[in-house]
């Protein structure tokens, strides 16, 4: 909002036009809200008694046993080989994509943008499902190879999100020099256009990252035996068994999405 | 007279530099639709084959013989002796699943106006701390965040506990309130954003030169204020209706497993029912459904003039 | 007769209106531009000075006409292929790159070896007063200092042609006036043809070699300042340049019939002014080209006198119009407010114009 100063009232008082009556104390509520959950799950990943809900004593032995713990080890790695590689393909397909759409014609661009933003607006379920039909039609196996397509293609409107804010931004002043001075379109997408992006692909690679190593619905139906990944893995422990181990792994989970997202939004704040 | 020279120029050429300068080729879009017409558009195109389908007498799969059984399954019942009733067991579960949606929608809106609009008037950096602390959860797994919530409104959990201490039973969980407690929790965030969107950008003096002109508090919010955010009020409600009436864990987690919401039903179908080409219908519903109250959506932001995008 | 360097002909570009009509931003644009000259395109915001501009850069390609330079056609190659370079209004300087490596930039499209290209983005610092600036970030530098280096950039490359779009406008009047001086001396220094786009005629008045005055979308007169000034083609340009009363007259037997009743008798018009034998012609007269006499022509009641330092401006209401005359403020006797005077144009200054 712009910010102009309060006035004040013939008694020299400030009178506060900018609060609201309940405003204030509905907003920390729902910060409150937001947050307790989360807070929960941490504080009581650190229970050291077996029955999550009741507190018996300070102990970290469960982050221990996830340490131990090989399923959770191989969840993970299966985490991470899928979110790399779909987020090292998202990033530069929706690079390709956001600069393909920018001179694209209607009736192309209406496809291209309705093919990107389905995941979004279409119930993950659906495209869930769809994909396991799709696999087993063609025969792909039910792997980890299957499940990096699958991220690939979510994770690809996450990815394009900050670059086309940024293209939105861009002055065009700097490519019509560019090109007054001698570049043609190869070299102004080398030496101009890809390094004015640079933090906003970073930033959509990290968000694509985050957005991959979250799944649950797409990997609990697409991925096959082997190639269970950590969400999937935490649900299958959720269902059996109610152990603080839950929230140990949650908690690292959490530490984890947490700072990519952070490391996203400084870099996008950094380079202005 | 001097001769003037014309650089020879096949034609795609010429067209090419007539382009902005900066503005790189549309080809390099190819790639990426293609492959999304693979990873997106063939699964989409086999739902809705696969719905046009009958379900193989063992075993998963479809079996390739036309049938427009599975719609009309979604409401009408085969009894054991031959005759048809109306099923409304799918009918219950669409409705459940929309009026879920409808009321986490309408919860959040109340409390998101007012988060939205207090975070807006705070100064400079106060409000990028809030607004990051309400984007984080924005960005987490649904799944670790439900699960918290679970834990939270468990019979024994914290609020359990505290309402023993007055003797007051708590029991929620594995029950509706749960699953919309569940997904109002979750889709909080989603409201608050696109709104506070709108509330940064809304220009303080004109609230002032309405208290100028006499009117009270409310007055002002009602009439100066919330005019000028109804962009950003839409774009909420698309945000939280749409994917709220999809959504599964929620009510798989919350709701005690019992698949009352269309997602649920759906996956059922896809795993233990065993019957893909009813899964499939059901999902082309859903996807119908979705399309539909988006171009409602649409709509209504486009009569009354504002511009709501969602990509 | 040297050969020709710039030539532009015929030149249109059509624009489609959101209402589904069209506007013609150049209609039918010729004109010459000699090598070495400090060419200057005027005119208000919307007439097609920018678009011409642009059309020779190769940012805008006109719907017809040819654009020659130095015997080849240059109007359908890319930007990057012709031998002009761009001084932009915002300065497009790349945010990315040092001020160093931005002039380097259009030197490496040309394929200059390292060594010579560190060389000429000394050369070219020093050309423009930034010597040592090579490492800062655009971001780092003053508004003044962004338009220098943007300056430097083009001049490295050593185009044929330098254009230049409004380049001033951003600055204040200072550093405006003593950036104007500077562009002089590059240009005489350089001797590279300078094509610059103004809507500040007084600017274009104090740099120019040349200027083209643009009403929309055509070439309204094409003169030197001196004459541009003195003998303004019409009521536009007359009024566009410096400052000009124009009255409506009536043509009589011994001249023309002023407001006010008295006749402007034809020996004491401009020698070239054109008289038409009969009905109705402007006449201009610029305000300082008018005295307070008595027994005077034009005759009227003094409305304002303002004071303004070097000069007195004294508005006279003149039967239905105004007329304003600039007088120097030593050694005249200011009228008062309300009281009747009469003027004269002096020097044969007064002339007529087409409206």
């Amino acid at each position: 909002m712009t910010h102009t100063h309060a006035p004040t009232s013939k008694r020299g008082k400030l009178v506060d036009l900018r609060n609201f009556p309940g405003f204030n104390p509905t907003a920390w509520f729902v910060l409150f809200f937001l947050y307790s959950p989360l807070v929960y799950v941490v504080i009581y990943s650190f229970n050291s008694s077996r029955i999550g809900a009741v507190w018996e004593s300070f102990s970290v032995k469960w982050y221990g046993k996830v340490f131990e713990n090989d399923d959770i080890q191989r969840a993970l790695k299966n985490s991470l080989q899928v979110g790399f590689v779909a987020t090292l393909l998202s990033t530069i397909l929706a690079v390709m994509a956001a600069l393909g759409l920018l001179r694209m014609k209607r009736a192309g661009k209406a496809v291209a943008i309705a093919l990107i933003g389905a995941p979004l607006i279409i119930a993950e379920i659906v495209l869930a499902v769809g994909t396991l039909g799709l696999f087993i039609a063609v025969g792909v196996p039910l792997g980890k190879i299957g499940l990096m397509v699958a991220h690939t293609a979510f994770c690809i409107p996450f990815a394009l999100l900050p670059i086309r804010a940024r293209l939105s931004q861009l002055d065009m002043a700097p490519f019509e020099a560019a090109s007054d001075l001698g570049a043609n379109e190869r070299q102004i997408l080398r030496r101009i256009t890809l390094p004015l992006l640079a933090p906003a692909i970073f930033a959509g690679s990290l968000l694509a990252f985050a957005i991959s190593i979250d799944d649950f619905i797409t990997s609990f139906f697409v991925a096959g035996p082997g190639a269970t990944t950590l969400p999937v893995y935490i649900f299958g422990m959720i269902r059996s068994t109610v152990t603080p181990e839950v929230n140990a792994i949650s908690t690292l989970l959490l530490l984890f999405s947490g700072s990519v997202l952070i490391g996203s939004y400084l870099i996008q704040r950094k380079r202005r | 007279m001097t001769a003037t020279t014309s650089t020879p120029k096949s034609d795609s050429k010429q067209l090419e530099h007539r382009a902005r300068p900066g503005q790189s080729s549309p080809k390099l879009a190819y790639l990426p639709i293609i492959f999304l017409a693979f990873a997106i558009g063939v699964p989409l195109l086999i739902i809705v084959i696969y719905s046009f389908l009958e379900k193989p007498s063992q075993g998963t799969g479809v079996k390739w013989v036309f049938t427009t059984e599975n719609y009309k399954a979604l409401f009408i019942q085969q009894k054991l002796d031959g005759t048809t009733a109306l099923d409304t067991r799918y009918i219950k579960v669409l409705w459940t699943s929309f009026i879920y949606s409808l009321i986490t929608t309408i919860v959040t809106l109340i409390l998101s106006v007012p988060v939205a609009m207090w975070i807006a008037t705070r100064d400079a950096r106060r409000r990028t701390l809030l607004v990051a602390l309400v984007t984080l959860p924005f960005w987490i797994s649904i799944l670790i965040r439900t699960y918290g919530m679970r834990q939270i409104i468990a019979d024994e959990g914290p609020i359990g506990k505290f309402l023993s201490l007055f003797d007051i039973d708590w029991s929620i969980l594995y029950s509706p309130p749960a699953t919309i407690l569940g997904l109002i929790y979750v889709f909080l965030p989603f409201m608050i954003l696109p709104i506070y969107a709108s509330a940064e950008r809304f220009d303080f003096r004109l609230a002032e030169a309405a208290y100028d002109l006499g009117a009270k508090k409310l007055t002002v919010v009602r009439k100066i204020i919330l005019p000028s955010i109804r962009p950003g009020i839409i774009s909420g409600v698309a945000l939280v209706f749409i994917p709220a009436l999809g959504s599964f864990l929620q009510s798989d987690m919350l709701g005690g497993g019992k698949t009352n919401m269309v997602a649920n039903v759906i996956a059922n179908n896809f795993g233990q029912a065993r019957n893909w080409p009813f899964g499939s219908a059901l999902a082309v519903l859903l996807i119908v459904l979705t399309l539909l109250f988006i171009l409602i959506i649409q709509g209504v932001s486009q009569r009354r003039g504002d511009k709501v995008e969602l990509v | 007769m040297s050969e020709k360097f710039l030539e532009i002909r015929n030149i249109v570009k059509v624009y489609p209106t959101p209402e589904g009509g069209e506007v013609r931003a150049l209609d039918d644009v010729s004109l010459d531009i000699a090598a070495g000259e400090f060419f200057i395109l005027l005119g208000p915001s919307g007439c097609g000075k920018t678009t011409l501009l642009r059309s020779i850069a190769g940012l805008e390609y006109p719907d017809s006409g040819e654009i020659v330079l130095l015997g080849d056609r240059i109007d359908d190659k890319p930007p990057y292929e012709r031998p002009v370079n761009t001084v932009f209004q915002s300065y497009a300087l790349f945010p990315h790159m040092t001020v160093g490596e931005n002039i380097a930039f259009g030197l490496e499209m040309e394929k200059i070896e390292k060594d010579e290209v560190a060389k000429r983005v000394v050369e070219a610092l020093a050309q423009v007063k930034l010597s040592g600036y090579e490492n800062r970030l655009p971001s780092q530098i003053s508004g003044g200092q962004q338009q220098r280096v943007a300056l430097a950039r083009a001049l490295a490359k050593k185009p044929k042609v330098l254009l230049l779009d409004e380049p001033l406008s951003a600055l204040d009047l200072k550093l405006r006036r003593g950036m104007q001086v500077e562009l002089k001396r590059l240009q005489r220094e350089t001797g590279i043809t300078f094509v610059f786009v103004t809507h500040d005629q007084e600017e274009a008045m104090s740099m120019g070699d040349r200027i083209a005055v643009f009403s929309e979308g055509k070439i309204v007169q094409l003169d030197t300042p001196v004459n541009v000034y003195r003998r303004p083609i019409n009521a536009y340009v007359a009024d566009f340049i410096g400052e000009t009363n124009l009255i409506e007259g009536t043509v009589v037997a011994s001249g023309i019939s002023l407001p006010g009743g008295n006749i402007l008798p034809t020996n004491q018009l401009a020698e070239d002014s054109v008289v038409p034998d009969s009905g109705k012609v402007t006449v201009a007269i610029r305000p300082e080209d008018l005295v307070i006499a008595t027994d005077g022509i034009i005759g009227g009641t003094v409305r304002d006198v303002i004071f303004t330092g070097d000069s007195v401006r004294v508005y006279v209401t003149v039967g239905d119009t105004e007329v304003i005359a600039s007088l120097a403020s030593y050694g005249t006797q200011i009228p008062a407010q309300g009281s009747h005077v009469t003027l004269n144009p002096e020097n044969r200054a007064a002339r007529t114009v087409a409206s």
